[in-house]
């Protein structure tokens, strides 16, 4: 069914161009929800790509994303700048409900003008984020949001959908994660553009710090060219505020670097293609998987057919 | 695939007695409701801009303090005000009987006191919240 434009999506986003965060809300219920008018409306907010810095903070569950989260929002807003944040917590894939807890964190942002908050489920994709992690990005560019903050799921090693989501990616540790060889390996260690070390109030900050510039020098022991970015590493306190600062000058740093060497034009092309790729994703998998039965699930038992003849079966249909 | 369900749990005033709002966020969040928590000792405004930016089906509020004849018609004074005119409004904690009439009337839909099952609180919201379709 095609999605209909009434007046109402009209009057929403053109609520949402002028600032209006109860509007901004609304329609992003809307777009993540995938409800009647959804299409319609992400046609409209998808005209504003490109415009806010996407920066992503990514990295193990439990290392304080939240909180450092919390400290960029207020480093952004002393310097003027409007503020959207996406925090996505994982779905309960047994009941579909998801606990969002990052929100609790930053509190303190809540009644502030200049900053919108909004906590998403993962609702069932894996890697970190959610499907219609996008849709919401645009929601915030059209709001006005110079800065858009997305964090991920707390994340494992494998996770590096962020690098496809966002500009900057900021990859956050802490000095007890783990020696130089946890950092060599490949997967989410791989994608970070800057590297930060939490919690440094905690022994060990500087060996962490050691350790994880030691790895990421080791592609030029190897005899790789000297890359136009190198990721610097740095340490935090989100707790008490230490480094925030440094932290903020090394993401305009890196948004500089993007603009300045045309890579951020190329970030922004990939970005595009994975959010063609989800919506893809979405659609086929959605609707062939809508079309197995519990009839086929029996003949599966019963031998009669295999999954993969079952699956393009079920494709084609 | 059906809209999941959103509910904002929080905790006005002082006091900092919060694993009743927390095993309120654990039954639902199993009950397949998406949860949002805000944390202990959050003012009016504070609850009402977290249930406008997460657009949120209910609003649950968890008070032990004895401050809620102030603090509830406020929160629901704060949520109008800001456009929430549909949101559902539940309360709990240490609320007399006698208070929860006056709660009613300032538009707090449900009040549940000690002792409730937390079955009886996801029956409501799920009658209260039937699932789309």
């Amino acid at each position: 069914m095609p999605p209909k434009t009434d007046a109402a999506p009209k009057a929403l986003i053109a609520r949402v161009r002028k600032g209006d965060h109860a509007a901004a809300s609304r329609a992003l219920s809307i777009v993540v929800d995938e409800s009647a008018t959804s299409e319609a409306l992400a046609k409209e907010f998808f005209k504003s790509s490109g415009r806010a810095h996407k920066v992503g903070v990514s990295g193990p569950p439990g290392v304080g994303k939240s909180t450092l989260t919390g400290r960029l929002i207020g480093h952004y807003r002393a310097r003027k700048l409007k503020v959207g944040v996406l925090m996505v917590d994982p779905s309960s894939s047994l009941s579909g409900g998801a606990f969002l807890g990052d929100r609790l964190r930053i509190m303190e942002h809540a009644t502030d003008p200049g900053v919108f908050i909004r906590s998403l489920a993962s609702r069932g994709m894996i890697g970190g984020l959610t499907y219609a992690i996008f849709g919401a990005i645009h929601v915030l560019e059209t709001l006005g949001c110079d800065k858009v903050l997305i964090e991920t799921v707390g994340t494992g090693q494998d996770e590096v959908e962020i690098a496809s989501v966002a500009d900057t990616v900021l990859y956050v540790t802490t000095p007890s994660m783990g020696d130089e060889i946890q950092a060599m390996k490949a997967g989410a260690m791989e994608v970070g553009d800057i590297f930060v070390v939490n919690k440094a109030d905690l022994a060990g900050k500087d060996r962490a710090v050691a350790d994880l510039k030691a790895a990421l020098g080791l592609g030029h022991s190897a005899g790789q060219a000297v890359r136009a970015w190198e990721p610097p590493v740095l340490a935090t306190s989100a707790k008490d505020g230490d480094g925030v600062g440094a932290l903020g000058d090394a993401l305009d740093a890196h948004w500089k670097h993007l603009k300045a060497s045309g890579e951020g034009a190329q970030r922004l092309k990939r970005q595009h293609a994975t959010e063609l790729q989800f919506w893809i994703q979405r659609r086929v998998i959605k609707s062939a998987l809508e079309r197995v039965t519990d009839k086929a699930l029996e003949d599966l038992l019963a031998h009669k057919t295999d999954p993969a003849s079952l699956g393009r079966k079920l494709l084609k249909a | 695939m059906s809209k999941p369900r959103r509910v904002l749990i929080a905790k006005p005033g002082l006091d900092g007695h919060d694993r009743g709002a927390k095993v309120i966020v654990r039954a639902l969040r199993d009950a397949g409701f998406e949860v949002i928590y805000t944390g202990i000792r959050q003012t009016p405004e504070m609850i009402a801009a977290a249930a406008m930016q997460e657009d949120v089906d209910a609003v649950g509020l968890s008070l032990l303090s004895g401050a809620h004849m102030t603090l509830f018609p406020e929160i629901v004074k704060q949520l109008r005000k800001k456009g929430l005119k549909e949101v559902l409004v539940f309360g709990g904690g240490i609320i007399p009987d006698e208070d929860v009439k006056p709660l009613k009337k300032a538009g707090v839909d449900r009040v549940f006191g000690p002792g409730t099952p937390i079955a009886a609180i996801v029956s409501y919201l799920n009658e209260k919240l039937p699932v789309a379709a």
